[in-house]
């Protein structure tokens, strides 16, 4: 009797164990999922190259994405906010007509970081602007400076919003990057929905990206590089 | 001795205060082990979510145990799924009774993620 019992706690403890064993990487594995407790890291800088020649004319579909991971309404009044928007543009001496969309081009140095009063506008380390809508008085200085007419202002009070992504009345807020997915290992929604993958999105100082690679063979081009901003968002075939 | 005992009767509602109990009607939602003891929390919840707001959004430090976002998980009412939505809810009956205004869910969602990301799949 007493040899049976033995051998049955031999048995449990083995398979206590070989769970131990099992599980523990899952569970590290689903910490490491959720976003880093440590500070971004400066030798990073998020980048997107977009393609215009791969851009089709009356296609949304990076702005609803948008819409949707951020929850903006999508209407077209001035007071709804817009992070994203397509633009039709055509050379009047050549008739050469292409499509494009416009946001927030995270430049190196923003200007609408230089005119908050506040301090809420601020530059993450690994290069993505933000508004930190804690310190934002809704002045709307930043929407002024930005030459890309990305920012947006809250005018009505807000009610159900993405738990990622907190937007209130009375602050200024523009494209995140989507900052919430970056920091769990994703790629920004507008960069995913495109069904032309005119958008390539990644770490323009890791010389191995995919991103890093593509720069360094087609030529791109920063919108109103003149103001010499260094915009983190590139065009290709302008 | 009518002022004294007003200040015995305050006295006791203190005691009563710092104990486990609270005086009026609170849905702690699913509850559990909190990162620091219910006391200390009371007092003290909002040094640690401005702490941690300006970590995560200006360093993009994410501390997923200390964030707004866990506390509703835990707190929000299994009811409901909210810490706001009734005069019972977590956070809201307690700034009630303390008179304190609540400013964060005016930006933030008092909703848990779990319950708001299977609502807005449908």
């Amino acid at each position: 009797m007493s040899e049976v019992n033995n051998q049955r706690r031999a048995f449990l403890k083995t398979s206590l164990g070989a769970a131990a064993v099992a599980i523990a990487p899952g569970m590290l594995l689903f910490d490491m999922a959720h976003g880093s407790t440590e500070p971004v890291s400066g030798k990073v800088r998020w980048g997107m190259l977009i393609d215009t020649n791969q851009c089709k004319p009356g296609c949304d579909e990076c702005v609803t994405a948008c819409n949707t991971e951020n929850g903006l309404s999508g209407g077209k009044l001035p007071t709804d906010s817009q992070w994203i928007r397509k633009i039709e543009i055509k050379d009047i001496s050549t008739g050469r007509q292409s499509s494009l969309p416009m946001m927030c081009q995270h430049c190196e140095h923003p200007p609408c970081v230089d005119v908050c009063p506040t301090a809420a506008s601020f530059k993450r380390a690994d290069g993505i602007v933000l508004v930190d809508k804690h310190r934002c008085i809704g002045c709307r200085y930043c929407m002024m400076a930005c030459p890309y007419k990305a920012r947006s202002f809250v005018h009505e009070p807000l009610h159900d919003q993405n738990p990622d992504v907190p937007r209130g009345k009375g602050t200024v807020e523009s494209c995140t990057l989507c900052v919430h997915r970056i920091d769990e290992g994703l790629q920004p929604a507008c960069a995913t929905s495109c069904p032309n993958k005119a958008i390539l999105f990644g770490d323009l100082n890791d010389p191995n990206s995919p991103i890093a690679q593509k720069l360094r063979t087609v030529a791109s081009t920063q919108v109103r590089a003149d103001l010499k901003l260094n915009t983190g968002i590139r065009y290709q075939g302008l | 001795m009518r002022l004294i005992a007003l200040l015995l009767l305050c006295l006791c509602a203190t005691v009563v205060w710092a104990g486990q109990t609270t005086p009026f009607k609170l849905d702690i939602g699913q509850g559990g082990k909190c990162v620091k003891d219910p006391e200390w929390m009371r007092k003290n919840h909002m040094q640690l979510l401005k702490h941690q707001r300006d970590e995560a959004v200006r360093k993009g430090a994410r501390d997923d145990k200390v964030s707004l976002k866990t506390c509703v998980e835990c707190h929000a009412s299994t009811k409901d799924n909210s810490v706001i939505a009734r005069d019972d809810s977590f956070c809201v009956a307690c700034h009630r009774y303390e008179a304190v205004k609540l400013d964060c869910f005016e930006c933030h969602s008092g909703v848990r993620k779990s319950y708001w990301l299977k609502r807005n799949a449908k």
